[in-house]
């Protein structure tokens, strides 16, 4: 548990670094690889869903591999894509924005990472080991209590220990956002990317433990012979998909909401204003974010449910566009009489009205329970999410990752290739999931492996898969202009937009402990209060001193790497008890690094004023 | 209820919708062409949510259009300073107020056609027609209760007469979907029985899908629904309750193929008479428009059926290479002359060009 922070290593001391950090910038930069790397397993597994539905009768992979496709492609990409992108963002950008030195509990941000790797590669282990889990991202009892092999477990380990990492990050931010905001930084000064990731963080907190409650019961079913979803012993097969849309529902909540955060900032940066309707935007957010808890079994409709039922929860459902509604007319009117500059952060942000209020609409239409009846499971909701996810949260993080890039990374990506690899991703998206809505209701239901010719749904299919590589095609672009950008781009200062929030006001990337010295926030956007008054940077709140903060340590890595030992064992001792070895092997490293933590004093460390003014000579104070 | 939704569709947005959309798939397939009492009240209540959408839709990307005409940053523009406009009361509570009014609208008819659907007043009335359907990985089972008649993959219904199901599972969550005449339903296994109705307006063969993932073979849990006149559905109950599954065959290729069908697969199937259970009822095979629901029905389809069941359906029940292909095709030269009633064989099946 060394401190490393010698200037000049070689790659295994990166390595080192990296395995070790607790500084939530280079926590950001883990996430941001990882999630990147899965988005990318789960892009390759959309390519190969729409090669095989090309044609219909098409035999590209067979039924049951498809059935791995369709699992792992919904999982990664909600679970190990779009979940730790979020986080990156969040970790690279919320402690900033707040004028804090790091989240409140480092060491748990550095567990949450390992916990949430760990458990992604677990899952995806399962292509190598005898196949993949097979029932469904929604993993339906029974039929994923029943599924042979060991697909299903995989799903029920991994998401398990990366769920127990997401939980952690979301009590981690709760308490940083509470806690370490800069003097005068009140919770209604709070850029809105700060707030949407309180709300979020408390979704976390509350929608979490339905998954990990709903896990734990599928785990005993399959592994140790208990009958919670097995009708057969008196069991019941519905509390499973209760269960998870109590916490799916809140999910897609959580995935969405950080990103209305981001283009509240975005669309407020690029057209020079303060955002419109600032108080009413957080009771929006705060809205939805209750709201979303009121309204699972909407996924639920055609469950048998009973009328009264479905009209509760079609009406809540449908109250939720209200503060949508309000947002989407607040982005509108940010921008109206501003001064807008088309960057690719603000094109993807621009791109994104259009796409996600007509996945907001599509999603009123389901919410009307009985037209439901026709939508349910068929490819007019594979549409409607799609528009939600990949025009909300996909789109979202690519405004995001072009805006915040420059404060992650110390260089502005590419314009023109940012905007080259927006267009091919825009049109095929459109080209994609628009159709789909049309395919499903034309009588084509969700995943299904094949569809039969003279059918009619032939046309809408291929251009769908148009579409789907026009998608690859932007995303192999922006991968291109990343590497471009950083060989050939050169360095730009701290506030390349003309920020107006506290990330903007140090340098890029910002030095370890972030703020030489705590800013006083003077109001909304306190930066740009600061520049409008003919000042250069943020007055200090406190004098020069000695910054206390925390150490460098392996152990959270060690702890995850336990019970992905232990998840093995679990797996493999239904098989054969001698796997209960691993069990007991993953769980010593676990419990022993925790107690390690708990009975080494760990106190930190103190970078003293000396090297602080050596560094304010260096430049860093300013951004 | 259905009265005051249709006269909507004369009014002229509607009628342009409507001309739209049911341009869309094929006639008995397409949930967008309603042939039933419950796809078209869902079709208008589709109509209606769509037309409020469209409405805010159009504004949404009016203001959106202006805004970005309008305020781009022009060159030389760089140092201007917008004013920073804190909000709005008047214009915030606009748009709070009208997207409420605009759900209120659509949650009205949501609400009645939801309770709508869910009515069972009538399923205890004399001469009403209450069918149990089973789903089973990956195959239909239709038992009309109270006329011994069990059959399996096509659901006869008279036209015009509101028909209930009720519904559940043998093993995993499937979902019965019939676009063109309703909506859908799933069916749970163990106690949760779910039921719904199916109102007819044509006679015609109409496609029913599986809509609940439900193993490798759930793209392929295809049924038809054939809706025929009263009198020819009171034929078809006679004809199927008068089927002998002891009666000899014309062809001596047939006979063989009873003898072989009894002795290796009437312990999980049944020909005529009650549910068999573990496998579907085969009665009147010999008219049904699909093998297995997929496959056309010929001799050669159905004995790559018979001896390589998995490789037509993966993950099915029924064992491979049971009987030698020989012996497959004296089975099917049996089942294929099962043709105990040809109500309904007059009805064209929808599959058009694309």
């Amino acid at each position: 548990m060394s401190t490393a922070v010698a200037q000049k290593r070689g790659l295994g001391a990166v390595i080192w670094d990296y395995l070790t950090t607790v500084d939530h910038k280079k926590i950001a930069h883990l996430y941001l690889v990882a999630g990147g790397l899965f988005f990318l397993i789960g892009g390759l597994e959309a390519m190969i869903i729409r090669i095989q539905l090309m044609k219909p009768d098409n035999n590209f992979i067979s039924a049951g591999l498809y059935n791995e496709m369709i699992t792992m492609h919904g999982t990664t990409m909600i679970f190990l894509a779009a979940m730790p992108l979020i986080f990156a963002l969040m970790n690279a950008v919320v402690p900033l924005q707040i004028g804090a030195r790091d989240v409140a509990f480092p060491f748990l941000n550095s567990l949450g990472f390992w916990l949430f790797l760990f458990g992604g590669l677990m899952l995806n282990v399962s292509w190598f080991t005898g196949g993949a889990p097979d029932a469904g991202w929604t993993n339906y009892a029974p039929l994923s209590t029943i599924s042979p092999g060991h697909g299903v477990d995989y799903y029920v380990m991994g998401l398990q220990i990366s769920g127990a990492g997401t939980l952690i990050g979301g009590i981690n931010f709760l308490v940083t956002i509470v806690n370490m905001r800069a003097p005068g930084m009140t919770y209604m000064r709070m850029p809105l990317f700060t707030w949407s990731t309180f709300v979020t963080s408390t979704l976390i907190l509350f929608a979490f433990p339905a998954l990990t409650v709903g896990l734990f019961l599928m785990m005993f079913d399959r592994m140790f012979g208990s009958a919670f979803f097995d009708v057969g012993l008196g069991g019941n097969a519905i509390i499973w998909e209760h269960l998870f849309w109590i916490f799916g529902h809140p999910e897609v909540y959580i995935l969405i909401l950080p990103l209305f955060g981001a283009f509240s900032d975005i669309f407020s940066t690029f057209s020079k204003k303060r955002l419109f309707g600032y108080s009413a935007m957080v009771f929006a957010t705060v809205l939805i974010g209750f709201l979303g808890f009121m309204v699972w079994a909407h996924h639920m409709f055609t469950v048998g449910m009973g009328p009264i039922a479905n009209s509760i929860f079609a009406v809540a459902t449908m109250a939720i566009a209200v503060p949508t509604g309000i947002k989407i007319f607040n982005w509108l009117f940010t921008m109206w009489g501003g001064q807008i500059k088309m960057t690719s952060a603000m094109l993807w942000s621009v791109a994104f009205i259009p796409s996600f209020t007509i996945g907001g609409m599509t999603g009123v239409m389901l919410a009307a329970a009985a037209a439901d009846y026709q939508y349910h499971d068929t490819y007019f909701v594979v549409g409607h999410f799609h528009y939600v996810i990949v025009g909300g949260v996909v789109f979202g993080l690519f405004a995001s990752l072009h805006y915040w890039w420059p404060k992650m990374f110390g260089k502005v990506l590419n314009e023109k290739l940012g905007k080259l690899a927006f267009w091919p991703f825009f049109i095929g998206f459109h080209l994609t999931f628009f159709i789909q809505h049309f395919l499903g209701l034309m009588g084509m239901p969700r995943r299904y492996w094949v569809f039969q010719e003279g059918q009619g749904l032939a046309t809408g299919n291929i251009i769908s898969t148009a579409g789907a590589f026009l998608m690859a095609l932007g995303t192999i672009i922006f991968l291109i202009n990343v590497i471009y950008t950083s060989v050939k781009e050169k360095k730009v200062s701290g506030d390349p937009w003309g920020g107006r929030t506290l990330e903007w006001s140090i340098p890029s990337p910002p030095p370890h402990y972030n703020f030489v010295q705590t800013p006083l926030v003077r109001g909304l956007d306190p930066l740009w209060v600061e520049k409008m008054d003919g000042k250069e940077g943020m007055t200090p709140a406190e004098p020069l001193g000695d910054i206390h903060m925390p150490n460098a340590s392996i152990l959270p890595f060690t702890i995850s790497l336990g019970l992905f030992i232990a998840g093995f064992g679990f797996i493999y001792q239904v098989d054969d008890p001698t796997w209960l070895i691993a069990v007991f092997a993953g769980m010593a490293i676990t419990l022993g690094s925790m107690l390690t933590r708990s009975l080494k004093d760990d106190l930190g460390h103190h970078i003293h004023k000396e090297e602080l003014e050596e560094d304010i000579k260096k430049g860093v104070g300013k951004s | 209820m259905r009265g005051w939704m249709g006269k909507f569709r004369s009014l002229f947005l509607f009628g342009a919708l409507t001309m739209l959309l049911t341009g869309c798939g094929i006639e008995n397939i397409s949930a967008l062409k309603p042939k039933g009492y419950g796809s078209e009240l869902l079709f208008d209540l589709m109509l209606i949510s769509i037309a409020i959408m469209i409405f805010v839709f159009v504004i949404v990307m009016a203001i959106y259009a202006f805004v970005l005409l309008r305020y781009r940053e022009k060159k030389g523009q760089e140092h201007i300073v917008p004013k920073q406009t804190e909000g709005n009361k008047a214009l915030e509570v606009i748009w709070t107020v009208i997207p409420i009014i605009l759900l209120l609208v659509l949650a009205i008819p949501t609400v009645q056609a939801t309770f709508d659907l869910a009515d069972q007043s009538t399923q205890e009335d004399e001469g009403v027609i209450t069918v149990d359907v089973t789903g089973n990985q990956y195959w239909w089972q239709f038992d009309y209760s109270g006329e011994e008649i069990s059959t399996s993959q096509e659901l006869y219904i008279p036209t015009n007469e509101r028909v209930y199901l009720n519904m559940k599972s043998s093993d995993v969550i499937h979902s019965f979907w019939v676009p063109a005449i309703a909506g859908k339903m799933d069916t749970n296994p163990g106690e949760n029985m779910n039921t719904m109705y199916l109102e007819a307006y044509e006679e015609g063969v109409y496609e029913g899908f599986c809509a609940e993932l439900c193993g490798p073979s759930h793209s392929l849990m295809y049924f038809k629904v054939v809706a025929v006149s009263p009198d020819e559905y009171e034929q078809w109950v006679e004809d199927m309750k008068n089927i002998d599954p002891e009666a000899t065959p014309e062809t001596a290729s047939a006979q063989e193929g009873q003898e072989l069908f009894n002795n290796n697969c009437m312990s999980c199937h049944a020909i005529g008479g009650a549910s068999a259970g573990v496998g579907p009822n085969l009665g009147n095979f010999g008219n049904r428009e699909k093998i297995a629901g997929i496959l056309e029905p010929s001799k050669e389809n159905l004995v790559e059926w018979i001896v390589h069941p998995d490789e037509v359906k993966p993950g099915n029940q029924m064992p491979s290479e049971l009987v030698t292909e020989e012996e497959a095709g004296k089975i099917a030269d049996y089942l294929l002359e099962l043709q105990h009633s040809d109500v309904g064989q007059d009805l064209p099946v929808q599959s058009v060009e694309e």
